[in-house]
């Protein structure tokens, strides 16, 4: 096919968490347009492989935006130069034939690196267990039409919650704040009635826990939000942070 | 051994309840000295882990991810079936039970069926009260759709995302439990093997993808809620791990691989753009029911569409066949998935295929822009739209779609009975792993339903018999069983790493699927198979003598991981090609050529097929054991479909 393309990519290899790491060129020649980001790297891979040499290491699963494996970092920007897609999403034709891409992993303390391009993001995954949730057991429960909740509302909870916990948002900011994150949670719970009993308490345990895991404070740059692959708004954190000093000021004691 | 689905006596409606009654219970204080393991943290694992640890036991959980909320339930886009009858249109749990059966062509069980459609307005219950932010009306009640040709509207949805709302909410109740101690959470774990002490299951050996290390753990019961087989395709809507190891060595210890060859091919995904392809993406089958779905009429006009010498656009309505609404007027473009798939096939297989590879049909939109106008057409599926767009960059508000089937779910799975065991005592099986509730073919709205309701609402009751029967003794790895295992495991592994020849795992893997698609796909005949089988032997002898295979074990290696995965899958490819030449009868999502009407369509054979192929492993190299459990319907009437 016409109109394919050769690239220096330039991709950050490591061989373990204590390892140090290096940058190392490799060519991609004859690329397909309609390649995504990862199926290059995939024949990268393959002919890595066959010469014998380690390929490199990257998370990715579902491929179609919404697991949030997908975690590069490509020509300094996370997810690479397309606007609201994940990695998985970023077809080759965003690039030009005889560039040079970086390739990088996520970069925070928080998320140390495994190997090479993959990183472990279970600091999220604490944050999570610390109070993400509403506090129901299987059973029980009133039917689903016994709580009315009007419409604005369930829609602004959905934005929330569509957060794919990739951490763009940590990669992008300058403090490797995980506040966007953070605040979609408890965003989404704090709009909805069901999660009001817990609201104070929540947010509560969930800063906590951001906190103890080592990210760096928000300086409202909003560099999370113009990287985010799901458009997941400041707003969040306004919302948080006006529940979390509610929390300090009125409701410390319900933690 | 005799196989005993143990569906409880009695009127349909009344199963569940004296079943569940019938059950025993494990006392409330005796429940902390049990251990469940779960593997798999998509709808059906994470709801079943959660809820088990809410009712006392302790749970150990698995997933090969980096997170359980990365599980594949993740991408569902669609929507939940509940027969609520919130609309007020007529349905009811019997009316979804109905449909189910119906649309699985007849080849599920009426006893699961209706438990299923039982349970169904439970969960949306429980959903709405973790905080799943599901579509509301104005007035801020729950909003319902029609979905998949479906007469009443039961489907409940969160923009085209309600797999992930639902994903999130049992992952919140997941989380829930991983703070309280209930759940001890192994993240990027492999379950390598399934072990077995006195026929009973009572462990499983898991390798940790970081580091390697190869582990012993033992509970009381072992439950796989380890998703679907479609990747045996290569290409598939499947996640890129998504695989059939957990529940392929569950079979090699004895659990019975229940209709491996039923697989679902979903009509309306975004075509194979090249050989780089490492995966094929799903779009909402709600785009038929505005788009109509052609190919050019003539072998020539295609040519010269593929070629490039004429535009899609430069084709005048004579010389268009929108073959599903001149072959189907009733219908139309609303067909099932399994005819709109085998339809689009023949169109491609006779010449008429479009795109450069030539392997897509056209869904135009351009009908429904001018009657409703763009803006209309947008606020419906402009998501999809942009989805299409960022994939191909073509432009659908301006020109055709092109689509083509894919593979998506995999109805087949391990065998269980009616309290969702394996043949293997203690060995549990929940979701799209075990065959058990579609038949031959799934509704669309039907697989959330199902990963939830035995996750949810069946396994705490039915595992909880298990218990209390073998009673609360404690277990450890200690036993030989488990050193035994392990070694297999780990022999199995250096052989894999011994492996440094030179085809990579992928290419076997691309090469297999080529396979399966082509003789055990969408239509089937007795010659394919048998050369498929051919094919695959020797694939698979190849694949243990030239595979490259790099690095060590002790280390983050996904070529080790994707090796044994592939080495599954040309395991199972086998299973499936037999049971596809043992059902000589045409049904649900596959078609047998050789079993046809006289007009073309698919011709069921419930004289001789109405019965489950449950499929028993008998050694290595050897032809697997065939056992059949027949199907018996009590309350349904057989009828034939029909679409004309």
């Amino acid at each position: 096919m016409s109109g394919n393309m050769n690239l220096t990519l330039k991709v950050w290899r490591q061989k373990n968490e204590s390892s140090k790491g290096q940058f190392v060129t490799y060519k991609a020649g004859d690329v397909s347009p309609d390649m995504s980001f990862l199926e290059m790297l995939d024949v990268v891979n393959e002919g890595l492989v066959k010469k014998g040499d380690e390929p490199i290491h990257f998370d990715h699963d579902c491929r179609e935006g919404i697991c949030g494996s997908c975690s590069l970092h490509i020509n300094g920007r996370p997810h690479g130069p397309k606007h609201g897609v994940a990695t998985c999403q970023l077809h080759m034709r965003s690039f030009e034939d005889g560039q040079t891409v970086v390739i990088e992993p996520w970069r925070a303390s928080a998320f140390p690196i495994i190997k090479d391009l993959a990183t472990n993001r279970s600091a999220f995954e604490r944050i999570q267990r610390a109070g993400g949730y509403v506090s129901v057991n299987t059973g029980g429960v009133p039917d689903a039409n016994e709580i009315a909740i009007p419409k604005v509302i369930a829609d602004e909870a959905f934005s929330s919650a569509t957060c794919i916990g990739c951490g763009a948002c940590v990669a992008a900011c300058k403090n490797a704040s995980a506040m966007l994150f953070v605040s979609a949670k408890v965003s989404q719970l704090a709009l909805l009635p069901q999660g009001q009993p817990e609201r104070y308490r929540r947010v509560q345990a969930m800063v906590a826990q951001m906190d103890e895991e080592g990210f760096g404070s928000c300086t409202n740059t909003g560099a999370c939000e113009a990287e985010c692959p799901v458009g997941i708004s400041l707003t969040n954190i306004a919302r948080m942070n006006r529940d979390y000093f509610t929390a300090k000021l009125f409701k410390e004691d319900e933690v | 051994m005799k196989l005993d689905a143990k569906i409880p006596e009695g009127p349909l409606a009344e199963k569940w309840s004296k079943h569940k009654f019938n059950l025993k219970l494990v006392n409330p204080s005796n429940k902390r000295k049990y251990t469940v393991i779960v593997v798999g943290t998509g709808l059906a694992g994470a709801s079943a882990a959660a809820s088990l640890a809410e009712l006392g036991y302790n749970v150990k959980a698995f997933c090969f991810q980096d997170s359980p909320r990365r599980a594949h339930s993740i991408a569902a886009q669609g929507g939940i079936n509940a027969a609520k009858n919130y609309q007020n249109d007529g349905d009811s749990v019997y009316r979804l039970f109905y449909d189910t059966v119906k649309g699985g062509d007849y080849r599920a069980r009426e006893g699961n069926v209706y438990r299923l459609a039982e349970v169904s307005v439970n969960i949306i219950d429980q959903c709405v009260a973790q905080g799943v932010p599901f579509a509301r009306e104005y007035g801020g009640l729950l909003d319902n759709r029609s979905f998949g040709g479906s007469q009443v509207s039961r489907t409940f949805y969160a923009r085209g995302q309600t797999g992930q709302q639902l994903l999130l909410g049992a992952y919140s109740a997941l989380n829930r439990q991983i703070h309280n101690g209930k759940v001890e959470m192994y993240t990027r774990h492999e379950m390598m093997d399934v072990v077995t002490v006195d026929g009973k299951a009572q462990g499983i050996i898991t390798r940790d993808l970081v580091t390697g290390k190869i582990e012993s753990h033992a509970g009381h019961a072992v439950l796989l809620c380890t998703g679907g087989y479609g990747n045996v395709f290569y290409l598939s809507t499947n996640a890129m791990g998504c695989n059939v190891t957990a529940a392929w060595k569950a079979h090699k210890r004895g659990a019975y691989f229940g209709n491996p060859c039923f697989t679902q091919i979903h009509p309306t995904c975004i075509p194979v753009s090249g050989d780089h392809q490492s995966k094929l993406t799903l779009m909402s089958e709600s785009l038929r029911n505005d788009g109509r779905v052609w190919a050019p009429k003539t072998i020539e006009l295609a040519q010269k569409l593929r070629k490039g010498e004429i535009k899609v656009t430069d084709l005048k309505e004579e010389d268009r066949d929108y073959f599903l609404e001149r072959k189907y007027p009733a219908f139309g473009n609303l067909v099932p998935r399994d005819v709109a798939s085998r339809n689009a096939k023949e169109a491609v297989d006779a010449g008429k295929g479009v795109g450069a590879s030539g392997i897509a049909v056209f869904l135009d939109f351009a009908d429904a822009i001018k009657r409703l106008g763009e803006d209309a057409v947008r606020a419906k599926y402009g998501n999809l739209f942009d989805m299409y767009y960022q994939i191909t960059d073509e432009n659908p508000y301006k020109q055709p779609m092109r689509i083509y089937p894919a593979v998506h779910y995999t109805m087949g799975g391990l065998w269980v009975d009616y309290n969702l065991q394996t043949t293997v005592p203690g060995l549990y099986c929940l979701g799209e792993a075990n065959f058990s509730d579609h038949g031959a073919n799934r509704l669309g709205a039907s697989a959330l339903m199902q990963g939830l309701a035995d996750g949810y609402f069946v396994i705490p009751y039915t595992v909880g018999d298990y218990l209390a029967t073998i009673g609360p003794k404690a277990v450890d790895t200690s036993h030989p069983a488990f050193a035994q295992t392990k070694k297999e495991v780990e022999d199995r592994i250096s052989k894999l790493l011994s492996l440094k020849g030179t085809k990579t795992i992928n290419e076997y893997h691309r090469e297999l699927g080529l396979i399966m698609w082509e003789y055990c796909g969408m239509a089937r005949t007795e010659e394919g198979l048998i050369k498929a089988k051919g094919l695959i032997s020797a694939l698979r002898e190849d694949f243990w003598k030239n595979a490259i295979v790099s690095g060590i074990n002790e280390e983050f290696n996904q070529n080790l991981e994707g090796a044994g995965r592939v080495a599954d899958f040309l395991e199972l490819g086998e299973l499936m090609v037999d049971d596809a030449l043992n059902r000589k009868e045409s049904c649900g999502g596959h078609f047998r050529v050789e079993s046809q009407t006289e007009e073309g369509e698919a011709l069921r054979d419930d004289e001789n097929f109405a019965y489950v192929a449950a499929w028993e492993y008998a050694g290595d190299n050897q032809p697997e054991v065939l056992h059949k459990e027949e199907l018996v319907y009590e309350n349904v009437k057989l009828t034939q479909r029909s679409y004309k």
